[in-house]
This record gives C-alpha cells, structure tokens and sequence, in this order.
C-alpha cells in the first residue's frame, strides 16, 4: 500500500510542479497565475515529501514487494542504515535530488524575496526543473516499481555505504546541488523580467549562501569517508565523482564573490548572471556523471543508458535555453560600473580568474577520458595532471587574497593595504622557517606553502585584531575572516599530508611491533568478531611508548555474508596535528597478517580549514537572516 | 575606432591569447599524465616499452598467486590469450581472487614483469571493471550473463 501512495503522490506532485511552472512563467504577466504558481510550489513540496516518506516506509518495513527495496535492503541491516539507504540507491537518490529541489522551491515561495514578479518567474523555472526530474523518476527510476513474486530477503546495500557517512554526505552534497538551482532559477528570472540589476543577486543570496556552505560541507565530509573508509590513507583521489563535486564548488566560490560586486556595485552584472547558469549546469552534469553509468564507480548504483539519455537531455535543454536567454538579455546591457585598476573588484576579478582557471583544468582532465572513451580509447588521467595545476593556481590565488578585503570598492589604495599586511608578511615568513627548521625532510616546496598559508591565516588575524580594537567587529566580517583563514588552514593540512606522509606496509605475527614516525605498533593478534550483519575480523595493536600502553587500536577488514562483500574499518588516531592510521591487510597464514600504517601530519587541518571555511559561510548567511527578519536591510550590506 | 574601443579590443586579444596559450599548455601536459589501459593480449601486440606507465586488466590466473618475502605477492593476469606476470608489494583489494577480474597499474621492467603500484578489484559480487569485460570478450572468454 505505502508503494502506490508514494507512487501516487509523486505523480500529483508531477501535475503541481507543471502547475507550478506554467503559473509562475504567465506570473509575469499576471498576478493571480503568480499566486497559483506559489501554492502549487508548496503543495509540491508536500507531495514529494510524502512520496519520499512512503519509500522511507517501505525500506524501514523491509517491505520486499517493492523492487527498489528488495534490491538495496536486508531485514538484517540495522536501522540506521535502513533509513539512509533510502538514498543508498539509485532511485531513492534520485528521489532525495527531487525532494531537495522541492524543499527549494517552497523557500522561494515562501519568502517572496526580490518582489512577487521575480518570485514567480523563479518558481517557473523551479517548476521546469521538478517537473523534468519527477518525469525522470517516473519513467526510467521509478523508485516504487513491484517485484512479484516478492522475495522473501532483500539483496541488501553495498557495505562501503553502511557507514555513518551515508546519513550526512547526500544530503549535504544534494542541498549544495541543488541549492544551486535556486540561483540558477533567479538569474534566468531576472532575464525573464529583464530586470537584470542588483535585486536578484540581492534575492538569490541567500540560496547561494546555503549551498556554498552545503556544498563545503558535503565535499569535506565525502572525503573524510573516504580517507577513513578505503584505507589508503588518501583524502583525495582526483576520481571523476570527486571532480564533479569541487566543479561546481569552484564555480560557486567565483559566484560568491562576482555577487558581491554586483550587488554592492553593479559591476560584473553579466558576468554574475553566467556564473549562476554555469554553476547550475555544473551540478546538472555532475549528476548526469555520477547517476547516468558514464563513469563506473562506487556511486554509479546501476547503469542503464536510458538514464544517461534521459538526464543528458534535460541537461542540455537547461543548459541551452538559459544560454540563449542569456544571449538575448546580456547584450543589451549596459556595461557595468566603472572601477579602478587598483581596487576591491580588480581583486575579485583576479579571484574569478583563476577559479575558473582551476575549473577548466578539472573540467578537462574529466571529461577527456569520458569523450576519448566514445572513440574506444580507454585512459585514465592521473593526479598528477591535476596537482600540476592546481597547486600552483590555488597558491597564486592565495597571493592575492588578502588584498581584496583591504582594498576600497571602485578605487583602493594598495601601498596602505600592503602596509596593514606587514604583520601578516612576517607570520608568513616564521612559519617558513619553522617549517623549514622543523620538518623533514627539508622541502622548499612545503616551506612555500606555509608561507602562503601564514599570509592568508595572518591576514584574517590582522584583522580580526584590528576589528576588536577599533570595536567595528560584525558577523559580516567575521565570514571573510574565518573563510579565509579556514583556506590557510586546510592548505596547510594538504601540503603537510602530501609532503610528509609517512607510510609502512609489514606482514607481523602476534607480539610483533612495528615502528613508523616515531610509533611503536605491537600487533596483538586477530580475532573473529559478529557484527549484526557481518563477520569481522578484528585486529588488537597496542601503540607503546617504551614500555608503557599508550593506546589502543583496533582496524577491522568486515565480511557481509548477505551481499558477498568486504570492506575495511582503519583505526586512527589523532593528536589534533596529525594522525596515526592503522589498515589490516590480507591473512598471511599462522597468525600472521599485513598491516599498513600511515603517520599524515597535519591531516586533521585539512577538515578543520573546511569547517572554518562553511563557518565563514554561515556568518555571512546569518548576516543576510537577521537583515530579513529584523528589518535592518540597509545596516551593513555586502561586506562579506 | 576611440582609444576606448582600441584599449577594449587589445584587452581582448591579450585575455584571447593567454586563455589560447593557457589551453594549449594544459592539453600538453594532459598527454604526458594519461594512463592508457590495455589487456594482456595488447601488451603483447604492441610491443609497449619497459618504463612506460599504463594500466592491465583481465583476469587473475588460477593458483598464480605466490607471497613472496614481507608483503610482496606475485600473480599472473590473462585474458584467455596472453599472460602477463606481475609482481607487486602491498595489501590487495579486499575481493582479490584467483579466476577474478582485476586492474593494476604500473609500468613493465626490463625482464616483462608488470610492476604494480596499485591493484584494483571488482568491488561487489555484481560489478566487474567494464575495462575486464572488454579485454575478455575481445579474447572470446566472455559469455553474456556471466
């Protein structure tokens, strides 16, 4: 029964989202298709949620007459996972994808920001979208299909997903996603209307704002899974799906930035607007990489080429039409307003630049061994490739940085901006020579980063300093300062990681120790362990200090009867600066098995600068909330 | 043309050529950081250098496996056609088996041994490499449904 109410609800929910589009486009015109297209947004949101809430049901239940359920549940799988393998999946993710867009559109509706016309215009284009996604589901994904007979156990879910990871990295990724089409749908609002100034960058601040923080968030954690879930000791691969996340982050950085211009401004008004369609289309084609079974992976769930198709399609209509709005509305422009060679938007500018920069080397180095594919050549494009750009791109950029918040708007003065930096020079150089005096072995190349590292991390203390003193302190300015520095700070965790990783892989009998990086490892041997849907193999290392225990380890490799599979638990254990990561490797025979250990310096840095930098996200997002609410829209706009 | 427009134009031919020039040099280094993949049976065709880098995929021959001294394991991968012995030092993916598909990557030494880096297996019961599945029905030792 839940499977044709959730089926039944997601077609409803089909009929609003038309509902919804063609009332808000005639929005333009007319008040009364405006007002329909903003009850439409919400009983959308109410259907699909419902819709997901029956599949949630049906997963929770184990109810195996569903297809979807019978494929990617066990009755044995605890219930965490039972509820996050909602989206464990490829329909359910899909759904997730959907639910998310709605939850969007109903903001928009809610909120009204930017005035009743644009907010139509919006929904309109929300509306298109939901509706050709929800097409997408219902016709090649559809998550509420039934199996007869129904089975009596479910295939279950891929054990690398029975992880706490699963519950916060899709939803956190999706709402960067999608969050994006809220902007995406404002600027093609704004060309819809042809008002094409401050007030959708204004409006669409806020939705940018979440899903810069969301996409943050989402990016971060998906590479701690993946650093403490595969046990190679990485935390970044360059893999096709990786790239397809920091795409549109890298894009939605520029746009954060670009927005500001705009905003404050007016300047980069059609730069802004194309930011906002590509880091849309960004998303779109992450996802058509990652749902359609183009690149084969842990997160491509199945591959049908109907799919692919399908998602290609709506992809480049989304893509084209916005494009060709563009070209109508941008030329007839007016070029924006007119600034200095030395000021705060040539610094922005400088910042777009090279983010798009680093955008088109990611871009290639993904989609080339996809296009060559079609042409029956099989490659891979290594890390390398990608390292050798990006490094120095993002370090350049880094340069810059500390400028752009010293500089004034339209014509800055740099001599006094250099001057206030001094402390921040001399921050950069002793933690060179710190790193230089320290580390080992001696790396210029480090030594540089932290220097760069220093000079961003010290500009933001400058200040933070400087604020507190002259008592002009706001939450505005708190977001540039912690984003930044939180850039510093994961520089530094990368850069530390790459270039000192200690690394050791030995076959040891029980009682056997170990040494790497000043650890000593004494192996105590495996035991058998039952998980509730597993077998584990359960290793004791005891890390010592001379004689004495200091902790204890425990990495497991876990065997899932029910879908056949392996996976491997590391133990780590950090100090705050670096960590101690411990994989067990294959049985050897007697007792005896391989262990590898990994000593990162610096790796918890790597995070901590992302949490900083979603934390500078969310002053400025709370900024623009308390402006909203508390009517005080004019007290302190676009400082950050 | 107003100096306006001359200084606009000579600023667009300038962002032209440095994106042009930047384009190009991405595009060199993309050829120089491209892994290629190929089965036993091309390595074997193509007379591949000892030295240069590339990936191997196929299928992990029957009782081929010998551990070596510490963590040092050597296997043989073949497509049905070719074999190609590789030697490689490090934990293996979790579902490495004998009669399984498998990708590595490495370069070939001077004797013809694939010097691994990095081993690869399917990872669940359902999935196989797609690179594995193209090697083994060129060599004629896939059968559909398998």
């Amino acid at each position: 029964m839940t499977g044709e109410i959730g089926q039944l609800a997601l077609c409803l929910a089909l009929a609003l989202a038309i509902v919804q589009a063609g009332g808000g486009l005639m929005g333009l015109r007319s008040a009364n298709a405006a007002r329909i297209a903003t009850s439409a947004a919400l009983g959308q949101f109410v259907f699909v949620a419902l819709s997901f809430g029956a599949l949630m049901a049906g997963f929770v239940t184990s109810d195996f007459s569903i297809a979807d359920v019978a494929n990617n549940s066990h009755t044995l799988k605890p219930l965490i996972y039972k509820i996050t393998g909602v989206w464990g999946n490829h329909e359910g993710s899909m759904l997730l994808w959907v639910l998310v867009l709605s939850v969007y559109s109903a903001a928009i509706a809610f909120l009204k920001r930017g005035g009743e016309q644009l907010t139509a215009a919006a929904l309109g284009v929300q509306g298109l979208l939901a509706a050709a996604f929800i097409l997408f589901i219902l016709l090649t994904s559809n998550p509420f299909a039934r199996l007869d007979p129904m089975p009596f156990e479910g295939a279950g879910l891929n054990p690398l997903l029975q992880d706490p990871g699963l519950a916060f990295h899709p939803p956190t990724l999706y709402t960067g996603y999608v969050g994006l089409s809220a902007t995406f749908a404002y600027a093609a609002a704004a060309m819809l209307t042809g008002d094409i100034d401050r007030a959708w960058a204004r409006a669409a601040r806020p939705f940018m704002l979440i899903a810069w923080i969301a996409l943050t968030l989402g990016i971060a954690g998906g590479s701690w899974w993946a650093y403490y879930d595969l046990g190679w000791g990485g935390f970044w691969f360059w893999d096709p799906v990786e790239n397809a996340s920091l795409m549109p982050w890298l894009v939605a950085t520029a746009l954060l930035h670009s927005a500001l211009a705009t905003e404050r401004t007016g300047a980069f008004r059609v730069w802004t607007l194309l930011l906002s369609i590509m880091a849309f289309s960004l998303s779109l084609i992450g996802t058509f990489l990652v749902r359609s079974g183009v690149i084969t992976s842990v997160h491509a769930f199945a591959s049908d080429p109907k799919r692919g198709v399908f998602i290609l399609l709506i992809l480049s209509v989304a893509i084209l039409g916005a494009l060709t709005l563009f070209a109508w509305r941008a030329s007839k422009l007016e070029s924006g307003s007119a600034f200095a060679p030395v000021s705060r938007e040539t610094t922005l500018l400088v910042n777009n630049i090279f983010l798009v920069g680093a955008l088109a080397v990611v871009f290639l180095g993904t989609v080339y061994p996809i296009v060559l594919a079609a042409f029956g050549m099989k490659i891979s494009v290594g890390a390398p490739f990608f390292e050798v750009f990006f490094a120095p791109i993002f370090i350049a950029l880094m340069i810059v940085l500390p400028f752009g918040p010293r500089l004034n708007w339209r014509r800055g003065d740099l001599n006094a901006a250099f001057r206030t930096l001094l402390p921040a020079l001399g921050f950069a150089a002793a933690t060179a020579v710190v790193v230089l005096a320290v580390a080992s072995p001696r790396a210029l190349v480090g030594a540089g980063a932290f220097a760069v590292a220093g000079w961003v991390i010290g500009a933001s203390a400058v200040d933070l300093v400087k604020r507190l003193r002259e008592r002009t302190i706001s939450v505005a300015a708190l977001a540039a300062i912690l984003a930044h520095a939180g850039l510093g700070i994961t520089l530094m965790g990368v850069a530390g990681t790459n270039l000192w990783r200690v690394e050791s892989l030995e076959v040891l009998a029980p009682g056997e120790v170990m040494t790497i990086g000043g650890y000593d490892l004494r192996f105590d041997g495996v035991r058998g362990l039952e998980g509730p849907n597993y077998r584990a193999a359960h290793a004791d290392i005891d890390v010592l200090s001379g004689d004495r225990v200091v902790a204890h380890l425990s990495p497991e490799r876990r065997m899932y009867p029910a879908e056949g599979q392996e996976t491997v638990q590391t133990a780590i254990r950090t100090n705050g600066f670096e960590d101690l990561y411990v994989a067990l490797g294959d049985d050897r025979g007697q007792g005896k098995w391989t262990l590898r250990a990994y000593v990162n310096p610096l790796a918890p840095f790597i995070w901590l600068g992302a949490g900083l930098m979603a934390l500078g996200g969310l002053a400025s997002l709370w900024s623009r909330v308390r402006a909203m609410f508390f009517a005080r829209e004019a007290a302190e706009p676009a400082a950050a | 043309m107003t100096p306006k427009k001359r200084r606009r134009l000579a600023f667009a031919i300038a962002l032209l050529v440095a994106g042009a020039g930047g384009a190009a040099l991405v595009v060199y280094a993309l050829q120089d950081n491209v892994l290629y993949f190929y089965s036993p049976s091309d390595v074997a065709a193509k007379h591949i250098r000892p030295g240069t880098a590339f990936r191997i995929g196929g299928l992990v021959e029957g009782r081929s496996v010998r551990h070596g001294k510490g963590a040092a394991v050597s296997f043989v991968i073949t497509d049905g056609k070719s074999r190609m012995p590789v030697a490689f030092a490090g934990v293996l993916p979790a579902l490495f088996r004998e009669g399984q598909g498998v990708v590595a990557m490495g370069r070939l030494d001077a004797a013809g041994t694939f010097d691994a880096d990095e081993v690869l297996a399917k990872h669940d019961e359902r999935y196989m490499p797609p690179e594995v599945v193209d090697a083994l029905k060129r060599s004629g030792r896939w059968k559909e449904g398998q």
